[in-house]
């Protein structure tokens, strides 16, 4: 498995996730986690970005999206994990970049 | 002593950093004062207010419940950005139903959430006599 992306800031307020995308590569896995959940919830221009982002694997840390009351608005084609499924995704990965 | 007018300018979303707690107790403690109290939520401000947020998992404080106590420390005017809401993919329906019991009218439920456009907002700013930003 190749590189694990993580993102924590929300999309409108920085340009981080953005940023994370240009660098994201086919097989590689970008993990949303605190503030950075919000690029996964539907309506938005970032939801849109990880639909057309063919190749990455999109996946989103569950308690922080349930603690922003956002659980019912998570767009299409994102896994949801909990702390261990993050910790899996660590441990599979080659290496992990987090986009803070 | 004169009542003026004070508006707190929300702008971060909650748990991500320590801003929307800290207005929260900022508006509490002012609540005291009898003052004009009015509170904006704009850009990332508006998920603070987003109802169904429970914090179980990530070990912090879910302190949204305490939103709706605030019409009964009077402060029933709480402004929300509608651009803010649309580009979040969000309507009232997702945000919490606040209200607030107005005792000149035998204590009706009233709304105190005000659905306005960022220029409606500018002009409500642009009236207050004091500006607290978080």
């Amino acid at each position: 498995m190749g590189l694990l992306h993580t993102v924590n800031k929300s999309p409108f307020e920085s340009n981080t996730f953005d940023t994370c995308l240009g660098y994201a590569k086919d097989g590689s896995t970008v993990l949303l986690i605190e503030d950075g959940v919000y690029a996964a919830t539907t309506g938005t221009s970032a939801a849109d970005k990880i639909k057309n982002a063919s190749g990455v694997t999109f996946a989103v840390l569950g308690p922080d999206l349930q603690a922003r009351g956002l659980e019912g608005k998570l767009a299409d084609g994102i896994k949801v994990v909990d702390y261990e499924g993050f910790v899996n995704l660590v441990a599979e990965s080659d290496s992990v970049q987090s986009w803070l | 002593m004169a009542v003026k007018k004070f508006m707190y300018v929300n702008r971060k979303a909650p748990y991500g950093t320590i801003y929307a707690l800290e207005s929260l107790e900022v508006v509490l403690i002012g609540a005291a004062f009898d003052q004009d109290v009015s509170l904006a939520f704009i850009g990332d401000g508006v998920y603070e207010l987003t109802k169904g947020q429970n914090t179980d998992g990530i070990g912090q404080k879910n302190f949204s419940p305490t939103y709706a106590a605030l019409g009964d420390y009077d402060v029933n005017k709480i402004y929300v950005e509608k651009e803010s809401l649309e580009e979040r993919g969000l309507t009232l329906d997702d945000l919490q139903h606040l209200v607030w019991e107005d005792e000149d009218e035998d204590w009706a439920e009233k709304d105190s959430i005000r659905l306005v456009s960022r220029a409606e907002l500018a002009d409500v700013i642009a009236d207050q006599d004091i500006l607290l930003s978080f």
